[in-house]
């Protein structure tokens, strides 16, 4: 389960209407609660590193920025929770390629942009095992 | 010695929920085996099933990332942090590191027609290749040094995969000893010139690339001109000059050689590329001494070996333009046709490398044939003024034969040789026997010495007279395949 401010549920919406026809791509900090729940205090949109003609249908997080985001969010007390990113013109379910990329524990959100406009946004969690993802509950606002 | 390594969010709950562990290790690879081996669960999550590192985990010592230094084998020192740093939804990672400087923006790579989509539909359907490396394969350009036994699959999966723009450099002909292995030539093609027979083969293959032929002997003069114009060279050559100069000239023009060899059942491939990893000199600085290593002429090949390697070349050619998979630099690649085995070395870049090392002293192309010392004097020559080399032409000695001259002839050629082609009246005694036996020659009697083409009789001749052999030796020049070209047409050349 995930908790996420409809603010920046919102946010992460126009990320992807504004990258469209590209996908879009982000990091999610807040901090893990015992029962492994997480809570989204910030996001940070990351520039999606692939090269332009697969940004359509890929994004990509290079270690670089993911380690920049690390050192930023230690300072603010935070961790890496989980990502974003959009899927143009098609659902807001995790890929083979999302799943064979993917990393355990953390949040994957997903929000579909259909012809400019967010439609729908879900969260997903791989299961241990790399076998699939699982979808997770996003509880909004706090 | 303690260092520690630094956990990403992500892995920690199979860390027993640890943001950073200390581990005892000396390099890398000793660090993350120890990590895994207490904490079995993150394997999974860090290797592939060929026990890999998945290609979204990179590594880094401090600062750097381990594919910069050693890879596995990057050196820790005491408190060192070896920090795990995901890459997230990768698989362009390692694209990005390796790629060409060629095809930085994809704006500029060229489209694919519908009828190339559907030839290379089964590249487009790989996320590895994708529109994308497609495009870069179309854009790419690659020189092969040479179109025999190495050139010939790789110049044709080459052409098959679209590389855009394919050179070809070769002087040689078409011969029928070829057609064993250089399958890129056909029956009737004997006696053309090789780029030409390759130029027509590949084109069938693939309209849809450009085929540029050099009809030339790579030499000092035009290597880094040639090279100049393609981003990828790659060397198909049978002989060291060749070699050296291929690896010198690609050194001095920044760009990759793949690199491939082949002897008997023996083959070797790597890629060497000294602005990433070692080069040739890294791994050989000098030449072996001439005569060492035979030539596939003399040792013979076989020939499906080529065909395997050469296709390892080709294999790391489109790795190279993709700028994906892990790339053979810094390895070299052993293998064994005979005993169907594969071993790997790893390479390392010398700092004292003479061209691509920190103080290079090769700064232009030198003369390769006489670094390798092939400009010394014909072995015949090198007898002092008394006791020159003797030699007799195929023709002469049938006469001397036919005269009824007393003369004794020995073969030291190999048994499966002899069964190929033989002169009649000849005893055996092959040269790496040939100082053991010596007692079987009579030295009271003329002995002319004879092998295929001459050269491996006239070491016979030099080690019997080391040996202290005192009767009257006589090459046979040009072997028996002078003699099957002068004398007997009926003896098969081989």
């Amino acid at each position: 389960m995930i908790s996420i401010s409809q603010h920046h549920l919102d946010e992460i919406s126009r990320h992807g209407e504004q990258e469209y026809p590209h996908e879009c791509c982000g990091l999610l900090l807040g901090s893990f609660a015992d029962d492994g729940r997480k809570r989204v205090a910030e996001f940070l949109p990351i520039s999606n590193a692939r090269e332009e003609s697969a940004r359509h249908n890929r994004s990509l997080i290079l270690p670089e920025e993911y380690a920049r985001a690390e050192r930023y969010a230690r300072t603010r007390h935070l961790e890496i929770v989980g990502n974003y990113h959009s899927h143009p013109d098609h659902t807001a379910v995790p890929s083979q390629f999302d799943l064979e990329h993917a990393w355990p524990t953390w949040s994957y959100v997903i929000v579909s942009v259909r012809e400019g406009h967010a439609a729908d946004l879900r969260s997903w969690q791989m299961q241990d095992d790399r076998s699939r993802f699982n979808e997770e509950e996003i509880l909004k606002g706090f | 010695m303690p260092v520690t390594i630094t956990i990403p969010t992500a892995l920690r709950q199979y860390a027993g929920g640890q943001s950073e562990i200390e581990v005892e290790a000396r390099t890398a690879g000793e660090a993350l085996d120890s990590l895994t081996s207490k904490h079995a669960d993150l394997r999974r999550h860090l290797f592939n099933e060929q026990n890999r590192l998945r290609n979204f985990v990179n590594v880094y010592v401090n600062d750097e990332d381990i594919r910069h230094a050693e890879g596995a084998d990057t050196p820790l020192k005491e408190g060192d942090t070896v920090m795990i740093v995901p890459s997230i939804a990768g698989g362009a990672m390692t694209e990005d590191k390796v790629a060409l400087e060629q095809s930085d923006t994809s704006a500029s790579l060229p489209t694919l027609s519908h009828e190339e989509i559907a030839r290379y539909s089964r590249h487009l359907i790989m996320p590895e290749v994708g529109m994308e490396g497609q495009r870069k394969l179309k854009a790419a350009s690659v020189l092969m040094i040479g179109t025999g036994g190495l050139g010939a699959p790789l110049g044709m999966y080459l052409a098959a995969a679209g590389v855009g723009r394919l050179g070809v450099v070769d002087f040689d002909v078409v011969d029928e000893s070829n057609l064993q292995r250089q399958i890129v030539h056909g029956t009737k093609d004997v006696g053309r010139l090789k780029i030409e027979s390759a130029r027509d083969r590949l084109s069938d293959i693939n309209p849809h690339i450009k085929i540029e032929t050099h009809n030339t002997r790579l030499t000092s003069e035009n290597a880094l001109e040639l090279f100049h114009d393609y981003d990828i060279i790659v060397d198909g050559t049978d002989n060291f000059p060749t070699r050296y100069l291929v690896n010198d000239a690609c050194v001095l023009t920044g760009k990759p050689n793949v690199y491939g060899s082949i002897f008997r059942f023996e083959g070797q491939a790597s890629v060497f590329w000294a602005k990433r990893g070692a080069c040739y000199r890294c791994l050989y600085p000098e030449p072996p001494p001439p005569g060492l290593v035979p030539s596939c002429a003399e040792g013979g090949v076989l020939g499906v070996l080529p065909g395997i390697v050469g296709a390892i070349q080709a294999n790391e050619t489109i790795k190279l333009i993709l700028g994906g998979g892990d790339p053979l630099i810094n390895r070299l690649l052993l293998f064994d046709a005979w005993r169907m085995r594969f071993r790997e070395l790893k390479l390392r870049k010398d700092p004292a490398c003479p061209v691509c090392g920190e103080r290079p002293i090769i700064k232009e192309l030198i003369d390769y044939e006489e670094f390798c010392g092939l400009k010394q004097q014909p072995v015949a020559e090198q007898f002092s003024e008394g006791e020159r080399m003797q030699e007799i032409t195929a023709s002469a000695l049938k006469r001397l034969v036919d005269d009824g001259a007393d003369v004794q002839i020995v073969d030291v050629r190999e048994p499966h040789e002899y069964d190929i082609a033989r002169i009649p009246n000849t005893k055996l005694i092959p040269l790496g026997q040939i100082v053991n036996r010596i007692s079987e020659i009579d030295p009271s009697r003329e002995t002319v010495v004879h092998c295929k083409g001459g050269v491996r009789s006239a070491r016979a001749i030099e080690a019997m007279k080391r040996a202290g052999y005192q009767g009257r030796l006589i090459n046979l020049k040009g072997g028996i395949t002078a003699w099957s070209d002068e004398v007997d047409p009926s003896v098969p050349k081989y």
